[in-house]
């Protein structure tokens, strides 16, 4: 990822997009949202209210909310706030 | 209507990896927007929280083309790439066909007080763009400077509280009609806890012709001094105290489009989760906290009479 100052483009610029996806926002979570599909009515609300947008959905025209991406969920708990239905509890996260 | 599950449907136009602090809700607020059309769109920030923390180089979290300019720039800057599109486009370097949208992002450090004069230029102008102040009510990238979006009785570090004052002074400066007073043709106050709202105003936004302007509240987590999971709760509050008020200027014309009567909330309960009000609600600030409700009482009963009349302001 570092790159010396002749590989790097003029002028500041950023010419690839998303390049931010190589940063790994997960590592900084200390609570870790626990999903139970049992209790999920797919309403999309999490989906829509995540700030990393790190929720995936299925495709088609009902989506299904599918398990957390936690390489980069921070952990905030707005999508446990949120939630009609109490299906996404957050716990303490877990070091090994 | 767009609904939530169009809304996961688009693939997204401000990606994750960005370094907000955990439960800022300014990339809620981009995202929610830029997903309202399906047009191509160009995107310029002023510099602010929501420019650092997603182009930190040599990254960037957006997958559209993205232009950053000095604070004060953010409107003028978009105005230049809109103006450079229509003249490509009559000398036919651009296809007739196609269609891109302009959008620009700023904080409210980098609309109501440092990018107010570009902004009203590039208003003045007619360009055809949608700006955005995402409204934290304060300078946070820098630890919380007061700015002119600071309501009342807040705690700023240049506004401390302290014997003498307490917490800001000044009311709040009102955007909402200073950016009317351009008479364009569309501007929005927004929530993010009403999202109907929200996509319905940014739908709205953006396919106005000629400017447009969206405001939406952004709790901050960092100098708010609230718990992470927060922000939409308390843009909620926000809304159902009538600090926040949702309401449309569409060609002159007020419109209310939430009144939440008898369920209205005293404004202590918007306040009490905040860290940065925790001195306003001691019984010998009473004074300054009763300022503040008669000033958001006046304020809400005033969008209300002027939506009622229903005849244009311009």
């Amino acid at each position: 990822m570092k790159k010396n100052w002749m590989e790097i483009p003029k002028g500041g610029l950023i010419i690839d997009s998303n390049t931010s996806l190589e940063n790994k926002t997960g590592d900084w979570r200390s609570m870790k949202p626990e999903f139970i599909p049992e209790k999920c009515i797919h309403c999309m609300k999490c989906v829509f209210y995540c700030p990393e947008s790190c929720i995936p959905t299925t495709a088609g025209d009902h989506p299904k909310r599918l398990e957390t991406n936690f390489e980069y969920c921070k952990g905030c708990g707005i999508c446990a706030n949120v939630c009609p239905k109490n299906a996404i509890v957050m716990k303490e996260e877990e070091k090994d | 209507m767009m609904n939530l599950f169009d809304f996961a449907k688009k693939a997204h136009k401000l990606l994750p990896g960005h370094r907000s602090c955990a439960g800022c809700p300014a990339p809620i607020v981009a995202r929610a927007i830029l997903s309202a059309t399906d047009d191509e769109v160009v995107v310029s920030n002023a510099t602010g929280c929501l420019e650092v923390v997603t182009t930190i180089y040599p990254q960037s979290s957006w997958n559209i083309p993205f232009i950053h300019n000095t604070f004060e720039n953010a409107a003028a800057t978009i105005s230049g790439v809109e103006t450079a599109y229509r003249s490509l486009k009559k000398s036919g370097r651009i296809n007739q066909n196609r269609k891109i949208r302009f959008v620009a992002f700023g904080g409210d450090g980098g609309t109501y007080d440092i990018g107010l004069q570009s902004l009203s230029a590039a208003l003045e102008r007619g360009h055809t763009f949608t700006y955005v102040c995402y409204d934290n009510e304060g300078y946070m990238n820098t630890g919380g400077q007061r700015s002119s979006a600071t309501p009342i009785g807040a705690n700023t570090t240049t506004d401390p509280v302290g014997e003498v004052r307490v917490g800001k002074q000044e009311s709040r400066k009102d955007l909402m009609k200073i950016v009317a007073a351009h008479h364009i043709p569309y501007a929005a106050q927004a929530s993010l806890s009403n999202w109907p709202d929200l996509l319905k105003k940014a739908q709205k936004a953006l396919s106005t012709e000629g400017p447009s302007f969206l405001l939406v509240l952004s709790p901050c987590v960092a100098v708010w001094k609230i718990k992470p999971d927060m922000a939409v709760e308390l843009s909620r509050l926000a809304v159902d105290t009538c600090f926040w008020p949702l309401y449309e200027i569409e060609d002159g014309k007020f419109r209310l489009n939430f009144d939440p009567a008898g369920n209205k909330l005293p404004i202590a309960e918007f306040l009490k989760h905040q860290g940065r009000y925790k001195h306003l609600l001691e019984p010998k600030n009473k004074k300054l906290l009763d300022r503040l409700q008669a000033e958001v009482d006046h304020e809400f009963e005033k969008i209300k009479k002027l939506s009622e009349i229903g005849i244009s302001v311009f």
